[in-house]
């Protein structure tokens, strides 16, 4: 994935291999000597978390489907019987329901580490909406596998949901017709989620393979927003970037683990506990945490097709975010004004995400419309806008000299003869 | 000895597009049987017959609620002062404009036959809940009135009838 490799099998198996299939120094180009920036922070370690997290998924998912019966009759007693009888069936449950729960939490981060630092600009365009991609995926994988236990909340999010697309004017009610195999959502839908929820995590996977692709053809973007110059901007990805994700991926899994351990169902909604009803809407229905800016955005609009088109957008819009963001400096370290609507952007989506919750009425219908309206304004208005009249802060001339003094880390307490070395 | 003439270019991108054309529609024609297999299937629709309801047991006031084609229907026995209230609001003021004459039967004016899902996102509405003295749809809040009509909240359209006819005067066929 990249020209750096200097890597040279030493054994004879290693050179026989190396001749036939150079999957060695791929992996040592792309993974050993590769250069990482030396000022990257924490946050980027949520790229190695998701991948993490995509491998826990995946491994407990293929295991939950070995007792997992896809059927309207079953599928409850089935996910009971995982929880109750299967050898630690409550254990990989917990983990697939809270790790989708993380998976998003790591995910939001990574987003907004991207937005943050501008890791969107110039040359890497391709590799922000590959992760647009990969979050669309996620989104359509989560929302499926919450429909698999076939509880209430089960069965009238996927009511609601595959509703959405009801919304088309003249193919709408067709459309709907042919995701759910039926008349209402009933056995083939749940087949098919079944389907595709296994099939979609692999897809995932695969479109992951042209984000690290794309991300080691552009190179990594970093706090300062500037590209390494110099062999000093950089370090070799392992031991220091190995080390670093280990690290926090290890204490990730403390939080993880906090979880699954301490307050398993605290994420889920307990109208989920009771099998699927197709007769009886329950009194409130609230989708997972991770959909909820997007659920009080949907709600916030007093009309069906605009309320509809508006969530779709609202994600979509990202996809667009390299070109409406118009300014050429990065980092939002050295974008005053950007750095405070940033952080009106994240405070509006959590309220969002907080409104989604509640009942559509009253105050936080009034609330969930003024937030609504500067999600968007954000990326229309505000973004564009802000590159012609930001007077951005100057740049340090490289990565080097925006972490080192005298070449010694900075706030490091060097001997000062070490210094003048 | 021999060049390539312009007519041998033409005879190549001849076959090279009647080629991609028969490939193109192998391709579509492939597709066919994967999309259409999503669709309803023949047991879900022999299971979408029609259905006979007895209307007699019925109380005035009181709403039931059937099956057919796994979705629900609302029987509505209306009450004097509900077919009043239907019938005495501006038509015009509506958000989906229906006197109350088109919602149900003539002769019939005390029974309303309506699917129960919300327009909006599917949900099933609550009976003799919200302003309207019809449903409360609890999942964004849409209200609909005596006749099943939208009055207010994010539905578009109001609930809609499903094709039945009166076979008796106390026993309908939907369907």
């Amino acid at each position: 994935m990249s020209g750096h490799s200097t890597y040279q099998p030493k054994s004879g198996a290693m050179k026989w291999l190396e001749r036939r299939l150079p999957i060695a120094s791929l992996v040592h180009s792309s993974f050993v000597a590769y250069p990482t920036p030396r000022n990257l922070n924490y946050w980027w370690t949520f790229g190695g978390i998701l991948s993490f997290m995509l491998g826990v998924q995946i491994v407990t998912g293929v295991v939950l489907a070995m007792h997992y019966t896809p059927h309207v009759d079953l599928a409850f007693k089935s996910v009971e019987g995982i929880m109750r009888d299967v050898n630690y069936g409550w254990l990989l449950r917990y983990l697939h329901a809270n790790g989708a729960a993380m998976f998003f939490l790591a995910v939001y981060i990574h987003i907004f580490r991207g937005m943050y630092y501008g890791s969107y600009k110039e040359p890497r365009e391709v590799l922000w909406i590959l992760g647009v991609i990969i979050y669309l995926l996620m989104m359509a994988t989560g929302f499926m596998g919450y429909v698999l236990p076939w509880g209430q909340m089960s069965f009238w999010a996927a009511t609601v949901i595959t509703n959405l697309f009801s919304a088309i004017p003249l193919v709408g009610d067709t459309i709907v017709t042919w995701l759910w195999g039926g008349y209402a959502v009933g056995n083939p839908t749940l087949n098919r989620f079944y389907s595709l929820h296994y099939l979609l995590p692999f897809v995932i996977a695969g479109v992951v393979v042209l984000h690290v692709w794309a991300l080691h053809v552009a190179g990594q973007n970093n706090p300062a927003g500037i590209e390494p110059k110099t062999d000093k901007d950089t370090v070799p990805f392992t031991p220091y970037a190995t080390v670093k994700d280990a690290f926090f991926v290890a204490c990730f899994c403390v939080l993880f683990a906090w979880f699954v351990f301490y307050i398993p169902n605290y994420l889920g909604h307990a109208d989920n506990y009771i099998p699927a009803n197709p007769a009886q809407t329950p009194a409130e229905i609230v989708p997972e945490w991770y959909y909820l800016p997007f659920y009080a955005i949907l709600r916030s609009i007093p009309n069906k097709l605009l309320g509809v088109t508006a969530l779709f957008s609202s994600i979509l819009i990202l996809a667009f975010l390299p070109w409406l963001d118009t300014s050429k400096v990065r980092s939002a370290r050295y974008r005053p004004l950007y750095r405070q609507f940033f952080w009106l952007f994240v405070i509006s989506a959590i309220g969002l995400g907080y409104l989604g919750s509640k009942p559509p009425e009253g105050i936080y219908v009034i609330l969930s419309r003024i937030l609504t309206l500067y999600y968007f304004a954000y990326f229309i208005i505000v973004l564009p806008l802000l590159g012609f009249f930001e007077k951005t802060k100057p740049l340090p001339h490289s990565i080097a000299e925006s972490v080192l003094k005298e070449g010694v880390p900075l706030g490091a307490s060097a001997p000062s003869s070490r210094a003048k070395a | 000895m021999t060049t390539v003439s312009s007519a041998d270019h033409t005879r190549r991108d001849f076959l090279y597009v009647a080629t991609g054309a028969v490939g193109a529609v192998g391709a579509a024609a492939v597709l066919v049987p994967l999309i259409s297999q999503m669709n309803p299937d023949a047991s879900t629709i022999a299971a979408g017959a029609p259905i006979q309801v007895d209307l007699s047991p019925i109380a005035d006031g009181q709403i039931i609620k059937v099956f057919w084609r796994s979705k629900p229907v609302f029987i509505f026995h209306r009450t004097k002062h509900d077919i009043e209230l239907a019938q005495k609001v501006d038509v015009n003021s509506l958000p989906d404009p229906v006197p109350d004459s088109e919602r149900v039967q003539k002769g019939h004016e005390q029974w309303l036959v309506v699917i129960g899902i919300c327009t909006h996102l599917g949900c099933i509405p609550l009976p003799h809940q919200g302003e309207f003295d019809g449903w409360f749809c609890p999942c964004h809040g849409s209200q609909y009135d005596s006749a099943g009509r939208i009055r207010k909240g994010p539905a578009p359209k109001n609930l809609y009838l499903p094709p039945y006819k009166f076979v008796s005067d106390t026993k309908i066929q939907i369907g």
